[in-house]
């Protein structure tokens, strides 16, 4: 079936099986293999990226679900060679070890602070709640999104 | 301390991370690359009678399907570690198994097709006709009369026998005790559960025989070693094994499995590039668990709190066949590591290692160190408990004092190794400083008024990293069938720039970074002008992998070795360039100068320059700055530290909340205290999900129960708090750069940490111990009795 | 992850996606696929076709009526944990959304979606069956609605029938339903309730003029509880009736147990959860 959607500013239009998986589109037809799988029951958040400005998990949508659909991956969330604030203050803060569940979890930070700018710890952990990481125990993440919130509120 | 030693400085590694553009193994697509999917056995424990594969290859687009009897040819996967005499009865598994499983979720049959799901389409279409067999999947059942037999060579599914310390000595020790406690304490079964699950990609070359391998791997070369040497039966040159990105291993990647090989094998037969990656699901079912231990112990003490006996015999579980390392695990790194930070002074473990009708058990973080330091550590509270005394006041009495190192543990049980440096009281002050132990008994004391139940637990651990030496560990000590010391190369090219690559294979420590600062500092360059390579055994010198928290203690020492042959050289030629004597010169600040002179000076760069020009070098010098250094440290290292953590019990559901957790560890000199601290977060989390949530586990005919992320809890972003972290620094005197190690040391120490505060806040209520996982239901049973 | 081969249709209206549907059992209706995708890339569900019905815009609005709220059944599990319109008169309804999976489950999962699956460890059936809803389903003979006491019927069961289409979701306005709650005590690793309690109460001069209860999670499927209701309704609110009333927790009721809690277990944590929801409304 055909399907369109425009992915990071590009659009693209490609034949897929009924059954493709979004994830599997962007990993393997658009050859944007930072979204990342990491099980198959929905709950990682690896694959954790943007369709029409809101955060979904890639794995748990078929492509043909975005046809038409706007989409931001991790590929896309850089502008002219110029980290996002979310992608400096995980660098910065040490928000990541093995970077497996990295993108997905810096998608959902940018989707949680642009629904709640300034959030506490709490809202942090609560907002993080389908994003599994097994490095860092979290901890640094938290102080990641936490210096995002700080630097883009500073930046608005 | 140099520029960069010491200091936070951020990961080189991340800029790629941040972005995706990193490419883990998954993300690696080979020109004509075909897909492999493995059919699974569905049973625990059943004879293999007849495969039917006719339906699975109509399907379009499949290119072929195979099963064991297609690669008998194929040696099966090496024990590497035969600790206990496992030699004649290491039971391995094959690339596919041909007459018989002993686990759900051994590979029986693959198909290989144009795509991963026409594959997946295929293996379904797959018939087999398997002959149950009765199952046992509890190692105390296993060693039982009349339990199900699963290997022929293995009796009463016994692997191995094997023990350290003194019995006899301990049994009479016991005897003079003024009390004796007794518990069973269950170390329950991991699934390690790293992000990225297992793959291999095999590209084989008909003309010169050659393969070139993609592993999720934490140590390549010995990927490469044991699959040509082993498996394959070919030279190990005829491999090139690269581990791409590797999203966590945690243990779980050290090992050579079936499907690492059987993915070579097939390209080796279809001549095409094979890719095999694993779902979640069969990660849980296939790939190696940890820990699952029944431990009984006995601990002698003396009224005033010394503890004079520790007998601890412990039945673990090795899984349905053996992994590569798996007998090392319940042994070496379990039973030497039992006299804790204590100078006890008789110490008995015997262990048996069992096999069942489950998952191969091996290396998960920590590895044997946890299940010893909460066997240690529980001990230590439940003396504590029966004599009515404080935990710490215990723990003092018997804390190996300052002046007793190197400390050698009592009964031989370190088989020689000492305590190579430590201050336990330190740790331990420095956290009480952070945690005011007496406000909280009393604040404990008014909560219980009001219902509320807190408790505080405390780990004064200690833990053996960095493992070693060579000779210690090897086939004629501890049996692990290799070396352990670590390699690195130093390249210094005509720009200046350098280039270091290390037998290490980092997947998220750091490496990386904290390789280049150890080069940057020591050279005397910008650290932006070091670039470390790793994970490829082309272009990496020989090293045996990152586990065990060694990659700072033997590959940072090798490396820091290999930059010293460099500067010894830089030294002569810059003497020569001086024209001066290399003893009139000193190397300082990446310079070569004139003693006393300090102006007469050539920088590094220029002399990499000439040493790559080579027009004008010293007499009896070969041009280039290049080095590479083997170390193999006389000891292992021995970190330590306390933490503490405060739970709250929730007395009508029996729900466990993590109030606070503090660690103080101690882990020698620190490189990057920003990564160190980081994997003292990660550990933790861990370990505390070890004593509160996580458990793997088999129902009576073998199926894994908690074999998705539906069913086994790791835990999430709101399960824990943040946490506060200190360290005190006591350097290691066996590596240059004074290190200890830190990667497990986070997971060792914490669970106990947790369970010891549990059982604190359950004392009203009369209960001295429960078995993790410390879930709702069974402190709520608990209370209710 | 690898979903076995379908057949897909997006619909331009509802009449399309009834008569699809009616074609053949094996033909699944698609909204958030947040219940059918994870079954399906196990292969514990291979619809032969999939009927994609997430165009139909007309069912993705929440809005007072005056007598009920109206919800369509494309509403997300967010829109419903969201809306002022719930929250202020049906609390237990944003309660339970709120508490579904994570944030990204939430922006894409149904609440039609949700109730048509009728998982027994579902969220919302407890608040469903407490705020007195009413579910509007459309067929090729016309429409009907069935109440919720009469929706839930069995293990992964409802009364839908064959070819139908739950479109609507009512909830009476009224204080009753404007008290209400959701409370839930997950499992740790799907975080789908070991209980969920919802309550609905009413209450004139500190007795309890009128409650209902309902519970997911507990039991094969959900249900009202009559024994609390019953036991509360008419006292004096005060902590030791709502102790009493929450006693009676899934009395008479098959309780679920499975390997990580036991019947007993759970069936005393209905009665802690009861009674946490009920003195939140009280």
């Amino acid at each position: 079936m055909k399907v369109s959607m425009r992915v990071n500013g590009v659009d693209h239009e490609h034949d897929v099986e009924p059954r493709t998986l979004l994830v599997q589109h962007l990993r393997e037809n658009l050859r944007l293999t930072g979204t990342h799988v990491g099980c198959d029951t929905s709950q990682c958040g690896a694959c954790t990226i943007h369709v029409n400005g809101e955060a979904v998990k890639a794995c748990t949508m078929f492509a043909i679900q975005a046809d038409g659909a706007e989409i931001t991956t991790i590929e896309g969330l850089a502008t002219n060679g110029e980290l996002h604030p979310m992608q400096k203050a995980f660098w910065e803060n040490h928000g990541l070890q093995c970077g497996y569940c990295t993108p997905g979890m810096i998608m959902a930070s940018v989707d949680m602070l642009k629904n709640n700018p300034n959030p506490t710890e709490e809202e942090i952990r609560h907002g993080l709640e389908g994003n599994f990481c097994r490095c860092t125990g979290y901890h640094n993440i938290v102080k990641s999104v936490k210096a995002a919130a700080e630097s883009m509120q500073g930046g608005a | 301390m140099g520029k960069y030693i010491g200091e936070s400085v951020l990961r080189k590694e991340d800029p790629r991370l941040v972005t995706g553009e990193a490419k883990y193994l998954e993300d690696i697509q080979l020109s004509g690359m075909v897909h492999a999917v493995v059919k699974r056995s569905d049973y625990a424990h059943a004879k293999i009678k007849n495969i039917d594969t006719s339906e699975a290859e109509k399907v379009p687009g499949v290119i072929g399907v195979w099963t064991g009897k297609d690669f008998e040819d194929v040696n099966p996967m090496p024990c590497a570690w035969q600790a206990g005499g496992v030699d004649n009865n290491a039971n391995t598994p094959r690339v596919l198994e041909i007459d018989k499983v002993t686990f759900t979720g051994q590979g029986v049959a693959v198909v290989v097709a144009e795509d991963r799901n026409i594959a997946e389409d295929a293996s379904s279409k797959i018939v087999v006709d398997y002959e149950e067999l009765p199952t046992v999947v509890s190692a105390e059942e296993a060693i039982k009369p009349g339990a199900p037999q699963l290997h022929e060579n293995a009796p009463n599914n016994i692997c191995m026998e094997w023990e350290c310390g003194n019995q006899e000595g301990t049994e009479k020790a016991l005897g003079e005790a003024d009390v004796v406690v007794k518990e069973q304490l269950v170390n329950q079964r991991l699934i390690p559960s790293s992000m990225e699950p297992r793959g291999a990609i095999a590209d084989y070359q008909p003309a010169t025989e050659e393969f070139t391998v993609w592993m999720t791997s934490q140590a390549p070369h010995v990927h490469r070693l044991l699959a040509t040497a082993f498996v394959f039966g070919i030279p190990e040159t005829k491999m090139r094994v690269i581990a791409a990105h590797v999203g966590g291993g945690f243990g779980c990647k050290i090992f050579l499995y079936p499907e690492y090989c059987l993915v070579a094998a097939l390209a080796r037969k279809i001549e095409r590039p094979v890719k095999w990656m694993e779902t979640r699901s069969e990660n849980f079912a296939s790939t190696t668990h940890g820990r699952d231990h029944v431990t009984q112990i006995e601990v002698g003490a003396k009224n005033d709190g010394t503890i004079n006996s520790l007998k601890v015999t412990t039945v673990a579980n090795l899984g349905g066949t053996l992994s590569t390392i798996a007998p090392g695990i319940p042994t070496t790194l379990y039973g030497r590591l039992l006299s804790g930070t204590y100078k006890f002074p008789n110490i008995y473990c015997g262990v048996k290692g069992v096999y069942t009708n489950t998952g191969m058990v091996d290396a998960y973080r920590g590895a044997g160190r946890p299940e010893a330091t909460y066997v240690v550590e529980r001990a230590l509270d439940l003396v504590a408990n029966k004599l009515g005394m404080d935990v710490l006041d215990v723990r003092r009495k018997n804390f190996i004092q300052t002046n007793q190192f190197p400390y050698l543990p009592a009964d031989g049980i370190t088989k020689g190794l000492t305590y190579d440096s430590g201050d336990y009281e330190k740790p331990l002050n420095k956290a009480l400083q952070m945690f005011n132990y007496g406000n909280f008994r009393e604040e404990q004391k008014r909560a219980r008024d009001e219902g509320k139940y807190l408790g505080v637990g405390f780990s004064t651990y200690i833990e053996a990293c960095g493992v070693a030496p060579s000779a210690w560990i090897g086939v004629g000590g501890e049996g692990w069938g290799a070396g352990l010391w670590e390699s690195a190369n130093i390249r210094v090219h005509l720009t200046g720039k350098v280039v270091v690559t290390t037998g290490s294979s980092p997947h998220g420590q750091g490496t990386e970074t904290t390789m280049a600062q150890i080069a940057a500092d020591e050279l005397g360059i910008p650290y932006e002008d070091v670039e470390v390579k790793y994970n490829d055994t082309l272009g990496t010198p020989f090293g045996y992998g990152t586990y065990g928290s060694r990659s700072a203690a033997v590959g940072g020492a090798a490396l820091f070795n290999a930059v010293q042959k460099v500067k010894q050289k830089a030294v002569r030629i810059g003497a020569h360039m001086l024209e001066a004597s290399p003893d009139d010169v000193v190397f300082e600040d990446g310079k070569v100068s004139v003693k006393g002179s300090p102006d007469q000076a050539k920088t590094i760069q220029e002399i990499a320059g000439a040493a790559a020009l080579g027009y004008s070098l010293p007499e009896g010098d070969e041009p280039f700055l290049d080095e590479t250094a083997y170390f193999d440290p006389p000891n292992t290292t021995w970190p330590f530290g306390t933490h503490i953590c405060v739970v709250e019990v929730e007395k009508d559901t029996g729900s466990v909340m993590v109030k606070k957790y503090l660690a103080v560890d101690d882990v020698g000199n620190v490189v990057n205290p920003m990564i160190v601290d980081g994997q003292i977060h990660g550990g933790i989390a861990q370990g505390v999900a070890q004593a509160l949530w996580e458990s793997g586990e088999y129902n009576e005919s073998g199926q894994l129960v908690s074999g998705s992320m539906m069913d086994y809890a790791i835990p999430r972003t709101d399960c824990l708090p943040s946490f506060e972290l200190d360290r005190t620094v006591t350097p290691s005197p066996t590596n240059p750069l004074g290190v200890k190690g830190v990667g497990e040391t986070g997971t060792i120490a914490s669970t106990p940490a947790v369970v010891n505060a549990v059982m604190d806040a359950l004392s009203p209520f009369g209960v001295t111990h429960l078995d993790m996982p410390l879930t709702s239901q069974k402190i709520w049973n608990a209370i209710q009795s | 992850m690898y979903p076995a081969e379908f057949d897909y249709v997006k619909v331009s209206s509802l009449e399309e996606a009834i008569s699809l549907k009616q074609q053949g059992d094996e033909n699944s209706i698609l909204a958030g696929g947040h219940s059918l995708i994870p079954a399906m890339k196990l292969r514990l569900s291979t619809p032969k076709k999939l009927i994609d019905i997430s165009g139909l815009n007309q069912y993705k609005n929440i809005s007072n009526n005056g007598s009920h709220i109206s919800i369509g059944a494309l509403c997300t599990h967010k829109q419903c944990a969201e809306s002022d319109v719930i929250q202020q008169n049906c609390p237990a309804l944003s309660d339970a959304a709120s508490v579904i999976g994570d944030p990204h489950v939430r922006n894409k999962g149904t609440i039609g979606g949700a109730l048509a699956h009728s998982d027994p460890q579902a969220d919302y059936p407890g608040a469903i069956l407490a705020l007195n809803a009413t579910m509007v389903v459309k067929g090729s003979s016309g429409g009907r609605t069935i109440a919720a006491d009469d929706y839930f019927t069995g293990l992964w069961e409802t009364a839908l029938g064959e070819g139908e289409l739950l479109t609507e979701i009512r909830i009476p306005v009224n204080p009753m339903n404007a008290n209400s709650c959701y409370v839930k005590f997950p499992q740790p690793a799907s975080r789908y309730p070991y209980v969920g309690c919802g309550v609905a109460l009413s209450s004139s001069g500190g007795n309890c003029s009128d409650i209902r209860v309902g519970f997911s999670g507990v039991g094969e499927w959900a249900f009202r509880d009559a024994g609390i209701e019953n036991a509360l309704k008419g006292q004096a609110l005060n902590s030791s009736s709502i102790a009493a009333a929450a006693e009676k927790a899934a009395e008479g009721k098959a309780v679920l147990s499975d390997h990580f809690v036991s019947e007993e277990y759970r069936r005393a944590m209905s009665k802690v959860f009861a009674k946490r929801a009920i003195t939140k409304v009280s």
